[in-house]
C-alpha cells in the first residue's frame, strides 16, 4: 500500500492504495468519479481519457501512483448538468453521441486537441486527432462537428468555462 | 498485475542503487508499453523505478552538427518541437505518426527504443540516421543497439540517457500503419547525406528493424525510385501474421521506400 496526494478536479485528495491501482480505478472505485469509463482496458479506445497536469492521457495506462503530486481533471471537473462546459454543451447541441459511453473520453480528448491546436481546427485535423478515441455508434460525424464547435466556443469564453 | 514496489527517485545515483544487483527491477518511462505488459501479467518486476522525476532526462537541444534528444522526451514534444522540425523534420513527422495523441503525450523515445518492438517507428530513424544511444555506461551505435525482436544491446541495469542524431542530410519516413493499432505494418526511413544512403525498414522484419542494403546500394548509384525497379524484399523472411502475409509486408516496405525517396527528391 502507498499513500498518494493529488489534486482531482481542483480538490486535494489523499488516498492509500495498492500500488497496482490504475488511475482510472482510483477515479472510479475510490473517488466515485464514474464519468471516466473503462472501454477496452488496453489503451486503444480512449473512453478513459482524462487530463493529467492538463495533458490528455488514457487513465487505464497510468498507475495512480504516477499521478502522485499531479493534477487530474475528469469530465465531472469541467462542468455538470447545471453548468456545462462549452465543449460538453457542443456535444449536446450537435448530438455528438448515441449511447454516450465514449463521450467523456471524446470530450476530454477534444480539450487536449484545443490545448495543442487552438480553437480553430479543420475537420481533417479533428478526425486525425480522434485516432485514439473509438465510438461504436455515431460514425463520428457529429462528434467531429461538436469538437470543432466546442473548440471555437472555448475561444469565445476563455477561462470562465474551464 | 503481480505485486511490485514503486519508486520515483529524483536522481540517477538512486536509480543505480535501486537497479544494482536486482535483476527483477524495471524502469518505467511513459508506461505505454510496460503498463499493458504488467496488466497482462507478461512481466513481474519486483520493483518499478519511475524515471519521471529525474532531472535532465527530457528535452531536445542542438549540439554542433547533432540533435540530442533526452530519453524521457515524449513523442508529442518531439513532434511539436520547432527545433526538431527545423533540424530534422523527418523525425518530427515520424513522432507525429506514433499511435494516437494520448499515447504520444505519455510515450517516450527511451522507452520506445529500449522496447524495440518490431513495428515501432523510432528504431527505423535511429538506424537510418546512424544515431548514437547514450546510456549511463557507454555510447552504443544504433547499428549495434537493435538486436532482435524486443531485444537490444542494453544490459539489465543500463539506463538510456539520450540519443544523438547526426545532422547534415535529408530524410523522410513513410509508414503504412495498421489501421487498428497504428503500429507500422511497414515503415521506411530513408536518409541521404554525408556521402551515404540509408534505408531502414520497420514493421516488417522477423528480427525487428533492419537496413535494406540492396536498396541502399541501388540508391547510392542513382537516388531515384526507378533505381529500385524490380527490387523487393523476400516475403518469406518477413513477418506473417493475422494482419498480413510476409509477401504483403515485403511489398509494402518496397512501396514505402520508394515513396520516401520521392519525398526526399521533392524537398529539392
Ligand atoms: C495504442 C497504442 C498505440 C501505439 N502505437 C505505436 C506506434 O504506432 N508506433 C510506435 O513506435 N509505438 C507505438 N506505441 C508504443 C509507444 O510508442 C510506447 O510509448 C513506447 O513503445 C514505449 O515507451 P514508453 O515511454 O511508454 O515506455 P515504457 O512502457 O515505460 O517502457 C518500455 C520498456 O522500456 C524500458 N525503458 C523505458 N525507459 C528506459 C530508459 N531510459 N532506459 C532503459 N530502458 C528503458 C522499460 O523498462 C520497459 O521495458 C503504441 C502504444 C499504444 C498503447
Amino acid at each position: 500500500m502507498q499513500t498518494i496526494t493529488l489534486t482531482v478536479n481542483g480538490a486535494d485528495v489523499t488516498a492509500t492504495i495498492d500500488v497496482r491501482t490504475l488511475l482510472v480505478q482510483l477515479l472510479r472505485d475510490t473517488l466515485n468519479l464514474t464519468g471516466t469509463h473503462v472501454g477496452c482496458d488496453t489503451s486503444q479506445c480512449g473512453a478513459c481519457t482524462v487530463l493529467l497536469d492538463g495533458v490528455g492521457v488514457k487513465a487505464c495506462a497510468v498507475l495512480a501512483v504516477q499521478a502522485d503530486g499531479l493534477e487530474v481533471t475528469t469530465v465531472e471537473g469541467i462542468g455538470g448538468p447545471e453548468h456545462l462546459h462549452v465543449m460538453q454543451e457542443a456535444f449536446r447541441e450537435h448530438h455528438g453521441l448515441q449511447c454516450g459511453f465514449c463521450t467523456p473520453g471524446m470530450i476530454m480528448a477534444g480539450l487536449d486537441m484545443v490545448r495543442r491546436h487552438g480553437p480553430v481546427m479543420d475537420e481533417t485535423t479533428v478526425r486525425t486527432e480522434l485516432e485514439g478515441n473509438i465510438c461504436r455508434c455515431t460514425g463520428y460525424h457529429n462528434i467531429v462537428l461538436a469538437i470543432m464547435a466546442g473548440a471555437r466556443a472555448m475561444a469565445a469564453v476563455p477561462a470562465a468555462a474551464e | 498485475m503481480f505485486p511490485f514496489t514503486y519508486h520515483r527517485p529524483t536522481d540517477l545515483p538512486t536509480v543505480h542503487a535501486l537497479l544494482g544487483g536486482n535483476d527483477e527491477a524495471k524502469l518505467l518511462a511513459g508506461g505505454q508499453t510496460l503498463i499493458a505488459t504488467l496488466k497482462q501479467r507478461l512481466a513481474s518486476p519486483s520493483d518499478l523505478i519511475d524515471l519521471a522525476a529525474i532531472p535532465g532526462l527530457a528535452g531536445m537541444s542542438r549540439e554542433g552538427d547533432t540533435l540530442v534528444i533526452g530519453a524521457m522526451t515524449r513523442h508529442a514534444d518531439v513532434a511539436a518541437s520547432p527545433l526538431v522540425r527545423e533540424a530534422l523534420p523527418a523525425l518530427a513527422a515520424l513522432a507525429e505518426l506514433i499511435g494516437d495523441p494520448a499515447v504520444r503525450n505519455r510515450g517516450t523515445l527511451g522507452g520506445s527504443i529500449a522496447n524495440n518492438d518490431p513495428s515501432a517507428d523510432y528504431p527505423a530513424a535511429c538506424l537510418a540516421l546512424d544515431a548514437t544511444i547514450v546510456t549511463d555506461k557507454r555510447e552504443i551505435p544504433a547499428g549495434d543497439f537493435f538486436r532482435d525482436l524486443f531485444e537490444t544491446a542494453l544490459e539489465p541495469a543500463e539506463v538510456i540517457l539520450k540519443v544523438i542524431f547526426p545532422l547534415g542530410g535529408q530524410g523522410a519516413y513513410e509508414k503504412f500503419p495498421n489501421p487498428a493499432s497504428r503500429y507500422a505494418m511497414a515503415g521506411a526511413f530513408v536518409w541521404r547525406g554525408m556521402g551515404k544512403v540509408r534505408v531502414a525498414i520497420t514493421g516488417t522484419g522477423q528480427g525487428g528493424v533492419f537496413r535494406w542494403s540492396e536498396a541502399e546500394a541501388a540508391l547510392m548509384t542513382d537516388f531515384d525510385p526507378s533505381a529500385l525497379d524490380g527490387l523487393w524484399l523476400d516475403g518469406d523472411a518477413m513477418i506473417s501474421d493475422i494482419h498480413g502475409t510476409g509477401a504483403y509486408r515485403a511489398h509494402l516496405a518496397g512501396v514505402m521506400t520508394r515513396r520516401a525517396v520521392s519525398r526526399i527528391l521533392a524537398l529539392g
